[in-house]
Parts: structure tokens; C-alpha cells; sequence
């Protein structure tokens, strides 16, 4: 399978890439670990006139905690994040999440900031950044801007992301103590994408009352989904195993998910409440 | 419209006028006929087109040849010197790793990084290693195997027995 023809540039500056936005506005799509488009690229469900490959942009690849927050260059590989000792001591949801992420050689390709911007609730990232209560930096011509992760998402391969504007950088708050984090997705195949997959963080206090819950659903609704109602039921009572319940059943019940060769609509409501449980349990272990 | 690119494959400079839409598996394979480099899926799932690029394990039918330019890359013809077979080839050899061999040369290069960044994997860390990697015929076993003869061969260990295992 050959893409359609395309024309190609790999610019050496943010400055340059937006500048070449600008000009070829919807024309254009930014290539980054490239394996969503040229994967879709190859089959024609995309054919971009114009490609502009930011791998050649220093800067764009980085994990630190800075001013609050975990801050993550949208270039950063998944194997980057896999192998990050921030990552793996403090941050184990994303450890989680890049082993489940499709597989090794293509995850040394792959991109955090990628993965976001696709705009596709399959992908794992975006629960986890709606658990984790994330914000993306898009910079466009008048410089940057950060659009909270639960105004970033708005339909299929749809984001609030503008024609001139590249998702440059990731930034989560930092996790204080009494928070804990997992995540976990059902796939029948390694590279595979979820059948369904959950992303929770909860943080509780000195009483073992919840005081945080973010939990994000992957691959059963058409966007990534905040289970709302399933925080809802943890905050502000203790994680008992009815709390719990009580918030497994609602992930299950305000879920979109459809029926495929992955499974029926009743099998994926059915694993959301069980991997909403999991999850929630996993991350509080780990506080 | 095409542009002039170079790589470095197996040490060698190529200079080569490519359209951007080329394939980096398909510039390997036919402009530069190096078939060792095998098209399975042509979906980045299978890992038959598994080569380094800048010594990172990648799948080339999911890389354009454009962006190669200034790289260095290796795939299995430059993998023996004129010393002998690779470790991982020896492995391959010893073990029975393959039967088509299909899949081989994509095992080995992956085998290559998995080996580098984890000279001492174990048995769940090799198959997690190379689970980008199909193969339809031997099952997985005497990969694992051929992996863990390298490794021993690469760290200077007694090597393994390569005794078949009758089950």
C-alpha cells in the first residue's frame, strides 16, 4: 500500500513548521511518530497535499516536573515515557499505558503528544490525561495557549487543536501524597486497541476519605470519556467496596460503547465495571 | 517531487532522489536491493520489515524513506562481519529459531536493541520484547531460545544447550 502523492517538509524550527501551517492551513497535516497517518495515509483514508515533519525540531522531547506539574514534550517517545525514572517512580499510569501501547518498535516511534492530538478515543493517552485532570499546550502564530484536557476533545479524529496550531507539550499536576494512579486496557491481541480500557487516579486523605477521583474511559464512547457520575460516587466518602461498586456501575452505564468484532455493546459495559474496580483498587494500593 | 536523500545502511553512504511518499522498506528492498528486509502486513503490525534506524528497532513499511535522510540504519545483511555470523544469527542457527525464516531477519534486528538495552532479559521480558514480531511457523520457543544463546554468547557466558526439546 503507497500513500498519494504528497509534498514534504521538514522544518527546523516551531516557528518554521507554524509558518508552513499558515500557508497550507487544511492542506497540511504535521507528522510526528507517524503511526496513526501513515497508516491511514497508506490505506488513502487520509491524503494530505502537504506533510510537515517536526522530527527534526529540537526541544519538543522532554520529561520534567517544573512549576507544579509534570511537563511532557509532545515528541516524547512512548518508549522514552516507558523508560523515564520520573515516569516509573512517580508516575506509574503511564507505565501502565505505554506497555499496552501497541508494540516495541512501534512505540520507539510513536509520540505522547501524537497519540493526543489523533483525536481518536481509542488511543490510550486520552483517558489517562482525563484521569491525571491534564492540560496541552497547543502553540499557533500568536504563541501559546493551554486548553484544559476536558475542552480538548470534541468528536471522531476531532480536537479543539486549530489548522495553524501543533500540540507542543503536555502538563499534568504534579501528584502530592496520598495519590495513586493505574491504568489498564482489555485487548484481545498485543497492538491491538482496547476492547475497553480505564484510566484512574485517586487521591484520599489522613481518614481514608477520597478527595480526588479522575477515571477516563478508552474506546467505548465516541471521544474519550470522563466517567463524571464515577467520581462523583468516590469523592468525599471512603473507598469501600460499595463506593466502589457504586462507581463501577455508573461507568458502566454512561458509557457509548458499540457493538464489534471486539465484542457486544452488553460485553464492554460489562468489562468497564470490572476494570472501573481494578482500577480504582490498583490506585489506591499504590498511594 | 522528488528530493535527494542520504543514508547509511550497513556503513555504506546512499545517495538516492526519492518522492516523499516512498517507503522506507521499499527504498531498502528495490532501489537498493537489499531483500534480506521482508514486507509481511504492510500494517506495522507484523514486524517482518523490523530494521535500526540510529540503532532503534522500527518497522520500515511504517516510516516514509524521506525521513531516514542523515541516518544510519542496519538490517540483516550487516549484521555478520567477516569474523563470522552475528550472536543472534549463531542463536538462530543453533536453536532452530526459524523454519520459513520469514520472519527472521525483523526476530534478529529487534532481538539486536532488546539485547542491547537488556543484556540479561528474562524469559517474559524477551517475549514481551519481541511481541511486534510475528511468527507463524516455529511458535516461540526456540526464538526465546536463540535470544537467550546470544545473550549468554554477547556476555561472554558459557552458551546455553541447544539439545532439542522433545514434548
Amino acid at each position: 500500500m503507497i500513500p498519494a502523492p504528497f509534498e514534504y517538509d521538514a522544518p527546523a524550527t516551531l516557528d518554521e513548521a507554524i509558518a508552513l501551517l499558515e500557508k497550507h492551513g487544511d492542506e497540511a497535516k504535521i507528522l510526528a511518530g507517524g503511526h496513526s497517518l501513515i497508516p491511514m495515509m497508506k490505506l488513502r483514508f487520509a491524503s494530505p497535499e502537504h506533510l510537515i515533519d517536526i522530527n527534526n525540531i529540537p526541544g519538543l522531547s522532554y520529561i520534567k516536573e517544573e512549576d507544579g506539574y509534570l511537563k511532557i514534550g509532545a515528541m516524547t517517545r512512548e518508549s522514552e515515557l516507558e523508560e523515564s525514572e520520573i515516569i516509573r517512580s512517580k508516575y506509574p499510569i503511564f507505565t501502565d499505558a505505554s506497555k499496552l501501547i501497541a508494540d516495541p518498535q512501534v512505540r520507539n516511534m510513536g509520540t505522547i503528544g501524537g497519540n493526543i492530538a489523533h483525536g481518536d478515543a481509542a488511543n490510550d493517552h486520552p483517558a489517562v490525561m482525563l484521569a491525571l485532570g491534564a492540560e496541552v499546550v497547543a502553540t499557533g502564530p500568536g504563541g501559546q495557549r493551554v486548553i484544559p484536557i476536558d475542552e480538548f476533545f470534541f468528536g471522531f479524529y476531532m480536537t479543539a487543536l486549530q489548522p495553524n496550531e501543533i500540540l507542543t507539550e503536555i502538563r499534568i499536576p504534579s501528584i502530592g501524597a496520598g495519590t495513586g494512579n493505574a491504568y489498564h486496557k482489555l485487548e484481545r491481541k498485543v497492538g491491538d486497541y482496547a476492547t475497553a480500557g480505564v484510566a484512574a487516579q485517586i487521591a484520599v486523605d489522613a481518614n481514608g476519605v477520597c478527595t480526588y477521583a479522575g477515571i477516563g474511559l478508552t474506546n467505548v464512547n465516541a471521544t474519550p470519556l470522563r466517567a463524571a457520575r464515577s467520581e462523583e460516587a468516590l469523592v468525599g466518602k471512603k473507598l469501600s467496596e460499595e463506593t466502589i461498586a457504586a462507581a463501577a456501575q455508573a461507568a458502566s452505564e454512561d458509557c457509548n460503547p458499540s457493538t464489534d468484532l471486539r465484542g457486544s455493546e452488553e460485553y464492554k459495559r460489562s468489562m468497564v465495571r470490572v476494570l472501573v474496580k481494578r482500577m480504582i483498587n490498583k490506585a489506591s494500593d499504590r498511594i | 517531487m522528488k528530493k535527494e536523500i542520504t543514508v547509511t545502511i550497513n556503513g555504506e553512504a546512499h545517495t538516492v532522489e526519492v518522492e516523499p511518499r516512498l517507503l522506507l522498506v521499499h527504498l531498502i528492498r528495490e532501489q537498493l536491493s537489499m531483500t534480506g528486509t521482508h514486507i509481511g502486513c504492510d500494517t506495522s503490525s507484523c514486524g517482518a520489515c523490523t530494521i535500526l534506524v540510529d540503532g532503534k528497532s522500527i518497522k520500515s513499511c511504517t516510516m516514509l524513506a524521506i525521513q531516514a535522510d542523515g541516518k544510519s540504519i542496519i538490517t540483516v545483511e550487516g549484521l555478520a562481519t567477516v569474523e563470522g555470523l552475528h550472536p543472534l544469527q549463531e542463536g538462530f542457527k543453533e536453536n532452530h529459531g526459524l523454519h520459513c525464516g520469514f520472519c527472521t531477519p525483523g526476530m534478529m534486528l529487534r532481538a539486536v536493541e532488546l539485547l542491547e538495552k537488556n543484556p540479561n532479559p528474562t524469559e517474559e521480558e524477551i517475549r514481551w520484547g519481541i511481541s511486534g514480531n510475528l511468527c507463524r511457523c516455529t511458535g516461540y520457543n526456540n526464538i526465546v531460545k536463540a535470544i537467550q544463546y546470544a545473550g549468554a554468547k554477547i556476555r561472554g557466558e558459557e552458551l546455553p544447550s541447544t539439545e532439542p526439546e522433545f514434548v
